[in-house]
């Protein structure tokens, strides 16, 4: 079973579309944790992304101070940055770009593993710039898990590449074996 | 950006800063305060808490350039042009009523969303007997806004953003172009009273019939947000609007039964008697 993480946390960019279908697609029903997911999305322009991303799961753009909850799919919504706040609510912030992105990966990854520690588990997909990379490597410092999907397989590698130059720790993996840690099977 | 302020260290900071300098940021959210405090540490090369902590003791000056980098300063014309589109078709038509229309637009930043609210104001015909209070705790962001200035870079989305909201003029009537900047019409913000409020400390100043406060709560954690909320409760009259931003809600706030929701998307709420 899944005990091994409190959260799942996952950020992409471009080329990460497919890829993060196929991940929520391969959620467990039993999987209790919360996931996070952060994309890189157009600002001004309305969007259904939460129904492109899945069929099956329900995914919910929280509002500000939403408890995070069990069992549940959240995606950052559009224009604003996603963070946890220590008492396990969200918290929407609407400052400036942060590598040129808002929602930024970086800030989601980082305050989840300031509440999360040990008990995260942060997925950084494919993407065309950096964002995410320092993130991940927040949540790996704080004990938790750190994954990347493997570079060689992902239609822009250069986010993926990025959290394995800037810190150790960093596994690499395929999405098939990513799906494999999410099922809780490695 | 890999260190953290400690509970204590934050706590210490924001009595330093209440003690010294009247500004209360206890209620403030921390993810999101913390992290702009490391932000303001790096970029001014203060490399321990102990260090910030010290200066801000010391040095006048420090204080004020932090608060121009805590508060956030982020602002659009007409953002959410869906928002805009309720406030014309369901708001503007009932404030039409009123002899004298006042609007307090709190937390306005650099004043990009005020210009945009004279803009429809001026649209439906009520700007000449409208007064917008427009209040901000960070006394640099009123200083641009009363200017009028903004940078001619953004105009492109704004006029997207304008149209959106169901603007049918000529977006470029309503400001001046020169070199990079753009000077929105005086007879858009003659109508406009720029002024330091702090929604913390400072109290009632006004009865009014709209109260716009988009982006600020988030900023808040939930016992101050119910703290400002109450401030804007007793600050519209009966029957008076709410917008907040649509991200915001009004779910958790202990308030929430004395407002009735007017349109729940765009979180725009009515004063209930």
């Amino acid at each position: 079973m899944n005990n091994k993480f409190d959260v799942i946390t996952i950020g992409g960019s471009a080329g990460s579309l497919l890829v993060l279908t196929e991940l929520l697609d391969a959620l467990p029903d039993r999987l209790t944790a919360p996931v996070i997911i952060v994309l890189h999305r157009l600002r001004n322009v309305q969007s259904e992304m939460g129904r492109l991303l899945s069929t099956r799961r329900r995914i919910v753009e929280p509002e500000d101070k939403e408890p995070v909850r069990e069992h549940c799919v959240y995606l950052a919504p559009q224009n604003y940055h996603l963070m946890v706040e220590a008492d396990r609510t969200f918290m929407l912030d609407y400052s400036e770009l942060v590598n040129y992105s808002r929602p930024s990966i970086d800030m989601t990854f980082s305050s989840v593993a300031e509440v999360y520690g040990a008990r995260t588990l942060g997925i950084l997909l494919s993407g065309a710039n950096k964002d995410g990379a320092a993130g991940l490597c927040q949540i790996i410092t704080a004990g938790g898990r750190g994954v990347v999907q493997d570079p060689q397989t992902a239609a822009f590698e250069a986010m993926p590449q990025s959290a394995i130059e800037m810190c150790g720790g960093v596994q690499v993996l395929s999405i098939e074996n990513i799906k494999k840690i999410i099922v809780g099977e490695t | 950006m890999n260190e953290v302020i400690s509970n204590a260290d934050f706590l210490d900071i924001i009595n330093i800063i209440k003690l010294q300098y009247g500004y209360d940021f206890t209620g403030y959210a921390q993810a999101s305060i913390k992290r702009r405090l490391l932000r303001f540490m790096g970029h001014m090369q203060l490399n321990s808490v102990f260090e910030l902590k010290y200066r801000l003791v010391n040095d006048q000056d420090l204080f004020s350039r932090l608060i121009q980098y805590v508060t956030v300063n982020v602002t659009e014309m007409f953002r959410d042009p869906g928002f805009y589109k309720s406030l014309r078709e369901q708001v503007l038509p009932k404030l039409a009523a009123y002899p004298n229309i006042k609007i307090w637009h709190a937390g306005c930043s650099t004043g990009e969303e005020v210009f945009s609210m004279a803009i429809l104001l001026q649209e439906a015909g009520l700007l000449g007997r409208t007064k917008i209070y427009a209040t901000d705790l960070n006394p640099a962001n009123l200083e641009r806004a009363s200017a009028g200035i903004l940078p001619l870079d953004n105009m492109k989305d704004f006029t997207q953003n304008y149209i959106q909201s169901g603007g049918l003029a000529d977006f470029s009537n309503y400001y001046t172009a020169r070199y990079d900047n753009v000077l929105i019409k005086k007879e858009l913000r003659q109508h406009i009273a720029f002024f330091q409020h702090n929604l913390v400390t400072d109290k009632v100043f006004n009865e009014f019939q709209l109260i716009c406060c988009r982006n600020v709560f988030i900023y808040f954690n939930r016992e101050l947000q119910n703290s400002v909320l109450q401030l804007f409760f007793d600050s519209l009259s009966s029957r008076g609007y709410l917008a907040m931003g649509i991200k915001e809600t009004m779910r958790f706030a202990d308030l929430q039964g004395k407002f009735e929701v007017v349109h729940a998307h765009n979180k725009i709420y009515r004063r209930k008697e």
